[in-house]
């Protein structure tokens, strides 16, 4: 059990450092690149959990396709020093983004405590024990399949839409562009 | 268990080494054939027949100079080819290669000849052939030229355009083996229909062979799918700017992948190490034949055909091999469950 915590805690270091490295970058294709080392730690991690499954799911749609696109964008905007504006307006664009950053920070670190209160709290146990058959569920495949394809349908079905709709909404906007040029 | 432990290890080095070796000779043999089809001898000069070209050609490359472009990003110059042949590696593990075998009598209890049995081995399979794009994409962008560039975009749009056909096709044997492990799968498929026919995939599923092997010609970017190394157009492709260990690093991971898509194909469609005449504990023997014959028919493949256009290679791949390999899940998961099996 000792290996097993080395492991998590060896992981767990990556993802943190790595992601907090992603927004430390100049240049942007770095920063793709520790994404991409942190999405993997988080994988290593769902394995340590024994949810195989969803450690696969996270490397084939976060790393084998989300990020591809992402790099994708990266490399065709042709972005590789990250421009510092040096003009007077500087100061204003810069502080509004700030301090809404900072609130949501504050908002985040908010919920934070108080989701980790309520797992680790005087009332937290039951919580902990909800949590084990989650995982039981999570290890197998036959599983997963028959419950979203039964309680979940509908929202399965929906995200199905909402994703097409997305897409030919992006094809349509490249086409216009396209034509537009053209003519 | 300690010696379970440290024959797993053992195991793993043997894979490791043994992808090396089999790197090194398919190198040879497609030499060897590309001058037989050619009407020419082929290597003949170091070792007997040749057979030390390889080695030969390994040592050379060793000693090249290793040159980076100037502009070049120095991290992820560096880290494309080890993505490259890290991935190549790590996809072989999920594979057996064997029934259970006691190694004739060395080890006190049989072991199953294999890296690792997870249970959603082929997701794994399919996972890592999504990260080796990485590797050629980051070798394109990283070199800062534009041969290199324009060599990692095709390759990445193309192995992108392929991989759905590629996982259609796995996804037809998953749900006809019922089982996502590949060991599940090589293990449904023993046994015979009436006493002489095996019970091989590649039976039940003709069109999903054909697709997962197109498909896997694409993925490895081999000929005559090879438009990312388009010699006349694009110099060497993403690999252009790589010298000395680096290069042999991505052809290495090109060759390692060849292997890997053939034991896979073995694995899924033909039987595995099951075959007539020998027992279990000599299964290996069948599945380096069968691994065997499907690499020749790659080599075989590349120095027949021309290469396509690469707006035929977009046609083919989303109006022909997508739309055949949809029609094909679909009637086997119908045939399943009309079935009962």
């Amino acid at each position: 059990m000792a290996l097993e915590a080395l492991f998590f805690y060896a992981f767990a270091a990556a993802a943190v450092v790595a992601s907090l490295l992603v927004i430390g970058q100049r240049n942007p294709m770095h920063s793709v690149m520790l994404l991409i080392a942190s999405f993997a730690a988080l994988a290593a991690l769902y394995v340590l959990l024994d949810a195989p499954f969803v450690a696969v799911i996270q490397i084939i749609i976060y790393t084998g396709a989300i990020l591809v696109l992402f790099l994708f964008v990266v490399m065709l905007l042709n972005a590789p020093q990250e421009d510092v504006p040096e003009d007077a307006g500087r100061r204003i664009r810069v502080h509004g983004p700030r301090r809404l950053g900072a609130v949501l920070a504050g908002v985040l670190a908010l919920e934070l405590v108080w989701a980790v209160w309520a797992a680790f709290g005087p009332r937290g146990a039951p919580a902990f024990a909800q949590g084990e058959r989650v995982t039981e569920a999570v290890s197998s495949v036959r599983r997963i399949g028959q419950v979203l394809f039964t309680d979940y349908a509908f929202a399965f079905e929906v995200t199905s839409l909402l994703i097409i709709v997305a897409m030919i909404g992006a094809v349509i906007l490249a086409k216009r562009r396209s034509d537009a040029g053209s003519g | 268990m300690t010696i379970t432990v440290f024959v797993q290890f053992g195991l793993a080095l043997f894979v490791f080494v043994m992808l090396l070796l089999a790197a090194a000779a398919m190198v040879y043999a497609e030499r060897k054939l590309a001058a037989a089809f050619q009407q020419r001898r082929g290597p003949n000069r170091v070792g007997p027949m040749g057979l030390l070209q390889p080695f030969a050609d390994v040592i050379k490359l060793m000693f090249k100079e290793q040159l980076r472009p100037g502009g070049a990003d120095r991290a992820l110059f560096v880290a494309a080819p080890i993505i490259s042949a890290a991935c190549a590696f790590a996809a072989f593990a999920v594979v057996p290669f064997g029934g259970s075998t006691t190694f004739f009598g060395l080890l006190p209890e049989p072991i199953a000849l294999h890296v690792a049995d997870v249970n959603v081995a082929i997701l794994v399979v399919f996972a890592i052939a999504s990260m080796s794009v990485y590797g050629i994409v980051l070798a394109g962008w990283a070199s800062n030229s534009k041969y290199s560039l324009l060599g990692a975009l095709r390759s990445a749009s193309q192995m992108i355009s392929y991989e759905i056909s590629y996982g259609l096709s796995l996804a037809a044997v998953l749900v006809l083996a019922g089982s996502l492990s590949v060991r599940g799968i090589v293990d449904a498929q023993a046994g015979y229909w009436w006493g002489i026919v095996p019970r091989w995939f590649v039976l039940l599923q003709p069109l999903g062979f054909l697709i997962y092997m197109t498909a896997g010609v694409a993925e490895t970017n081999r000929a005559p799918f090879d438009f990312p190394e388009a010699e006349q157009e694009l110099v060497a492709g993403y690999h252009t700017e790589y010298s000395s260990t680096a290069f042999m690093m991505f052809f290495l991971a090109e060759y390692i992948n060849m292997v890997t898509v053939s034991a896979i194909a073995t694995s899924l469609f033909l039987g595995g190490w099951h075959g007539p005449f020998l027992p279990e504990s000599l299964g290996w023997i069948w599945f380096l034949l069968k691994v065997s014959v499907l690499v020749f028919l790659y080599i075989w493949i590349r120095w027949t055909l021309p290469r396509y256009r690469y707006d035929q290679l977009m046609h083919f791949g989303w109006k022909v091999l997508l739309p055949a390999a949809v029609v094909n899940l679909i009637a086997t998961a119908a045939m399943v469950v009309y079935l009962g099996a």
